[in-house]
């Protein structure tokens, strides 16, 4: 295909989108460019505005400042709907059609052939046929969608998005449900469509994927664009540091701080600790006052090994160890009885009891382990509230709100007070400063080490690497759902845990160089 | 004003006064109480009495619903062990007969927690289950007759006094307080209210929410087992087809009218069993009125409607109300 930075047609153009959520932006200044014909992936971590800049462009938000052009003429659609009618199709990873309905009726719902007001159920079944066939897709219509695999629903939403002249193609995590042989058909049929002159967006977290079917990379960090590539030039080396990193050169000297090389009592350890399909069995030791950081990409088995410690899921081989002595992790509960805690990402589902009052939160850990017979009285729970408001600087200082009218950096800190209410011995932390303003960033931040200091052994997971590095006494870095590297004392930069990440030989040469 | 008067619980309260006001216009003699053979009567005593199963019920229901649950078998439990009390209380001691009964009940309601907590099925449909099927047990107990009894004892708690408050009444706050103690004097309360306000994020707590489900259901079941050793005290006998039938839908709309959503959360014990009273005071009054019974359904509907308006959060509670009638934006 032509260089990027011809002025080739344009067939969807953003420009200067920004869109916030209450305090969060959740995109700055955003453009985007996609040619005809072309297969341009959007990249980036989670909460880096992917999704937002899908839903904005296709009308679901309404965006705060931006346009939005389709061949040359500006368009605003006010829901997903009005954007299909416009020509902008999207498919999401959840394929939103009806599973009960044949596949038929999915492919004309709402456009089904008509005659004298009763639907020509052989006419639709005809029509859909012919059009399935076309994707190279011969299977019985009649039947209903559900009965059929993720990939032939997701085949059938693309059909029915194209024939309903759609000239742009969204296609939101299309393969993470797919296995490889699904995923070569759906390939196929996106490079037939591209020929067609239709716009594909391909959204997807799978970077071998990204290679092998885009003409051209777009990467979202933080809600601003870093970047637009074409694919064949963008080093994959360099793809992620778009996708991860800052600027190197402020965060190598940000380490000074950390690394006296005391041995440490090890006050957890892991052997050959896995689950099947889940994540790769590991070896890892947590060790009083030291922060072990959890390196890598969307998906690669961060959050999985941070619930396999805590014993959130269980493990299906190796040994758990605390303090020497071998344990059995079945369940959170069994986790919160050794002292381990864990400050989950998702903070409003997994996390916060949004109706309960702040109060309420910061004690449901304890008193979880305590048990039902020995209740907190009400004095001792005003006194824990009273101060974890005061030492974490929890703001309102108001221990008797509902805790889901606190904003996100507040209720991280709750959650953090939750667990050293409890006085852990290990605290897990998946992602604690996702998405929160600035201010509270830097104080999560600083309580960390503070933490650490104390004693407290903590794991974090963090996809800011500059982050990692700055609080970390190890870094572990995994990869498609494994445990590739572990990286200690001055071996711990951001172009380490880049090389690592990135992991192919040239790559990791090149970084080195 | 929402500074001076409590926040919870108002509307229901007030609920309450306007219907007893109405009361005594339409029955003149609504307050009046009198003593006889040791034993207080009067329109208010009627009130209580008649609304103790539903009020028992709602105690069990209330937490149930707290844990974002149903309980849709409770009057097929009571049909169940109502039997089972009418068929055991000529030829047994009380004890026993309240052991068999209550036991009933607690087998009941761990069948449904085993359903919901363990197996994972949706609570309407798990308790379904029971509501057809206990209807049926309970018609097996009786043989499909109605089972009379004379044991002074088993009558005694239909119809007995303590200290000249009717047994049903004595038991009903019995049990209020029990409930009330085991509940918030330990921490089942918050676990509870954290359970059903947020499963998964309680569970990774450790909070042992499957315990809690469990335990809800259970609690349940034993109230509903009380409620129809009562009901068939009350009448000397025991009816499988029409003991406590629809009483699990007056159950859940006590709740309901009590503020506890039923979503799940935050719950309160006192507000449920005051919705149980509520529901009954206006059955009591319209009985009174003259009116035929057919309004009981009509005007049940709206009252249950006004109570829900005040604790809509669109009209943000009984201030924002006050403001729209006002004509002012809240």
């Amino acid at each position: 295909m032509e260089n990027s930075l011809d002025p080739a047609p344009c067939l969807l153009e953003a420009r200067g989108i920004s869109k916030s959520f209450g305090a969060v932006r959740a995109l700055q200044e955003v453009d985007f460019t996609l040619r005809p014909g072309e297969i341009h992936a959007l990249l980036g971590e989670n909460g880096a505005g992917k999704s937002t800049l899908i839903k904005v462009i296709t009308g679901v938000f309404p965006r705060d400042a931006g346009v939005v052009r389709l061949g040359g003429e500006e368009v605003a659609p006010r829901s997903a709907k009005a954007a299909l009618q416009a020509g902008i199709a999207t498919v999401y990873q959840e394929v939103n059609l009806l599973p009960n309905l044949s596949v038929a009726q999915n492919l004309f719902l709402d456009r089904q052939p008509m005659r004298f007001g009763i639907v020509r159920e052989g006419e639709m079944r005809r029509r859909a046929k012919a059009l399935l066939t076309e994707f190279g897709l011969d299977i019985d219509v009649a039947a209903p969608l559900g009965n059929y695999s993720v990939a032939v629903q997701h085949v059938t939403a693309i059909a029915r998005a194209v024939d309903l002249s759609a000239r742009v193609l969204i296609l939101d995590e299309p393969t993470a449900s797919l296995d490889r042989h699904e995923v070569e058909i759906l390939f196929g049929i996106m490079r037939q469509l591209a020929k067609r002159g239709i716009g594909i967006v391909f959204v997807s977290h799978f970077l071998d994927q990204v290679y092998e079917i885009s003409d051209c990379i777009t990467v979202l960090r933080n809600g601003r664009l870093v970047g637009e590539r074409e694919t064949a030039s963008l080093p994959r080396l360099e793809l992620i540091r778009m996708m991860l990193g800052r600027e190197l050169a402020e965060t190598t000297s940000a380490r000074a701080a950390v690394g006296e090389h005391k041995v440490r009592e090890i006050c957890a350890s892991f052997e050959n600790y896995g689950k099947a399909g889940y994540v790769a069995p590991f070896n890892l030791e947590l060790r009083r006052g030291e922060v072990v950081g959890l390196a890598g990409l969307l998906g690669s088995g961060r959050t999985e090994t941070a619930r396999l410690v805590f014993g959130a899921e269980r493990a299906d081989g190796g040994q758990a160890r605390v303090e020497g002595a071998s344990v059995r992790l079945q369940s959170p509960r069994d986790g919160v009885r050794h002292g381990f805690g864990y400050c989950p990402e998702e903070r409003k589902t997994d996390g916060i009891v949004a109706e309960l009052t702040v109060r309420e939160n910061i004690v449901l850990a304890l008193q979880a382990k305590r048990g039902l017979h020995r209740p907190l009285s009400r004095r001792e729970q005003d006194e824990i509230a009273r101060r974890y408001v005061k030492m974490l600087d929890i703001r309102p200082p108001d221990a008797e709100r509902p805790v889901g009218l606190l904003s996100g950096g507040n209720q991280q800190k709750v959650l953090l007070a939750r667990w050293l209410a409890t006085s852990p011995r290990l605290l897990v932390l998946d992602e604690p400063t996702r998405g929160i303003d600035v201010g509270a960033h830097a104080e999560i931040i600083r309580l960390i080490r503070e933490l650490c200091d104390d004693g407290l052994a903590l794991l974090v997971i963090s996809s800011e690497l500059d982050e990692i590095v700055t609080y970390s006494d190890r870094v572990v870095v995994l990869r498609d759902r494994a445990h590739v590297e572990e990286l200690s004392g001055e071996a711990i930069d951001v172009t380490n845990i880049l090389a690592a990440i990135a992991a192919d030989g040239a790559a990791m040469q090149e970084a080195r160089a | 004003m929402t500074a001076l008067l409590p926040r919870r619980g108002l509307a229901q309260i007030l609920a309450l006064v306007v219907i007893l006001a109405v009361d005594r216009v339409v029955s003149p003699q609504f307050f009046d109480l009198r003593l006889q053979d040791g034993r207080l009567f009067g329109s208010i005593i009627d009130v209580l009495n008649r609304g103790t199963p539903v009020a028992l019920l709602s105690l069990g229901m209330v937490l149930v619903i707290a844990t974002r649950g149903i309980d849709l078998s409770v009057g097929a439990v009571m049909a169940i062990c109502g039997a089972i009390a009418a068929s055991l209380a000529d030829s047994h001691g009380l004890p026993v007969v309240l052991a068999a009964a209550l036991g009933a009940g607690l087998v009941c309601g761990l069948w449904n927690g085993f359903l919901v907590a363990v197996l994972g099925m949706q609570p309407i449909v798990a308790t379904l289950i029971l509501m057809v099927a206990g209807r049926g047990i309970a018609q097996l107990i009786t043989e499909g007759r109605i089972v009379t009894f004379t044991s002074p004892d088993l009558v005694w708690l239909g119809n007995g006094a303590i200290l000249g408050v009717p047994v049903p009444i004595a038991i009903a706050l019995g049990m209020l307080l029990l409930t009330g103690a085991v509940v918030r004097g330990s921490a089942l309360g918050l676990l509870i209210e954290a359970t059903g306000g947020n499963a998964r994020a309680s569970e990774l707590a450790g909070v042992g929410t499957r315990a809690m489900i469990l335990a809800v259901y259970v609690w349940c079941g034993v109230c509903a087992a009380l409620a129809g050793v009562i009901a068939a005290a009350d009448i000397m006998g025991a009816d499988a087809n029409n003991a406590g039938l629809w009483l699990e839908l007056d159950a859940i709309l006590a709740v309901v009218i009590g503020g506890t959503s039923l979503f799940g959360g935050r719950f309160s014990l006192v507000l449920a069993v005051l919705g149980a009273l509520i529901i009954q005071t206006m059955n009591t009054g319209i009985l009174l009125s003259g009116y035929p019974p057919e309004f009981n359904l009509l005007v049940k509907a709206m009252v249950v409607l006004a109570v829900l308006l005040l604790q809509s959060p669109k009209l943000s509670g009984f201030a924002g109300i006050m403001a729209w009638l006002r004509g002012t934006k809240p």
